[in-house]
């Protein structure tokens, strides 16, 4: 995670298509500002930036659906549930399977785990999709896919 | 066209929370019921899924934003429920 730049999600370890489905590597980073204020003597990831996590992982799913020709932005947060606390240094799976794809939005199921297996947190999510507000953008936003291994042709890793 | 209704003003109740006797064949779903795009993103959602179908929301919009069409004839809800009938004869067809 680079949570300075919003970047919440390391890597992409699987992509199936087929299956609507995307697994992502995010390591929570041991130093932040974020953990002076989150809080202070007892730092803890913020839930609000695990739902951004899912947010982001659900993105990317949803970007490589559309191959790369529209953009997905975060429309509706239902039924997150935060079920432990996030410690810094902790290494977690983001997963995301987009259960219904309609016209002009996405609707998904996302979840967190830690290194353990155990599900750290959970949210259905929908995403509006619409074009890429410039071709700047889009080009930025493939860039920033390669960087963290989203590959259209056969998953990145694993 | 009774029963396509009654399902959609189901749906659009449970969504929205709005009392389901306001809700009539001939109310707009925008300008009656104040159901705003987000709202109706929920309602598209249970739609699709209650039959089988992908309502054209972004191809509709793209009409009435061009002046190819009204917002009467796809957010009214008998003529909602009428577009919805059709889409569900033309996946069986």
């Amino acid at each position: 995670m680079r949570l300075e730049y919003f970047q919440l999600i390391d890597r992409i370890v699987d992509l199936k298509l087929a299956d609507r489905t995307i697994s992502a590597a995010a390591v929570v980073p041991t130093q932040s500002t974020i953990f002076e204020g989150h809080f202070p003597g007892y730092p803890l990831m913020p839930g609000v930036l695990l739902i951004e996590a899912m947010a982001q992982t659900a993105g990317w799913l949803i970007v490589a659906l559309n191959n790369f020709e529209r953009m997905p932005f975060l429309a509706a947060v239902k039924d997150a549930k935060l079920r432990s606390f996030v410690k810094p240094g902790e290494r977690l799976t983001v997963e995301a399977h987009v259960e219904h794809e309609g016209s002009g939005y996405s609707v998904a199921k996302a979840t967190i785990k830690s290194d353990d297996s155990k599900l750290v947190c959970d949210a259905a999510l929908t995403l509006r999709i619409l074009d890429f507000p410039s071709a700047e953008v889009a080009k930025q936003m493939r860039e920033l896919a390669t960087r963290i291994g989203l590959s259209l042709e056969a998953p990145a890793d694993g | 066209m009774s029963s396509t209704f009654d399902t959609i003003a189901n749906i659009i109740a449970e969504t929205c929370d709005i009392p389901r006797d306001t809700i009539t064949p001939d109310s707009h779903s925008i300008n009656d019921l104040g159901i705003d795009s987000l709202d109706f993103l929920d309602i598209a959602f249970a739609i699709d899924k209650a039959f089988g179908i992908k309502l054209p929301l972004e191809q509709w919009t793209q009409e009435v934003n061009d002046g190819k069409a009204t917002t009467e004839q796809y957010f009214v809800l008998k003529n909602l429920a009428a577009r919805i009938d059709e889409l569900v004869a033309a996946k069986g067809a």
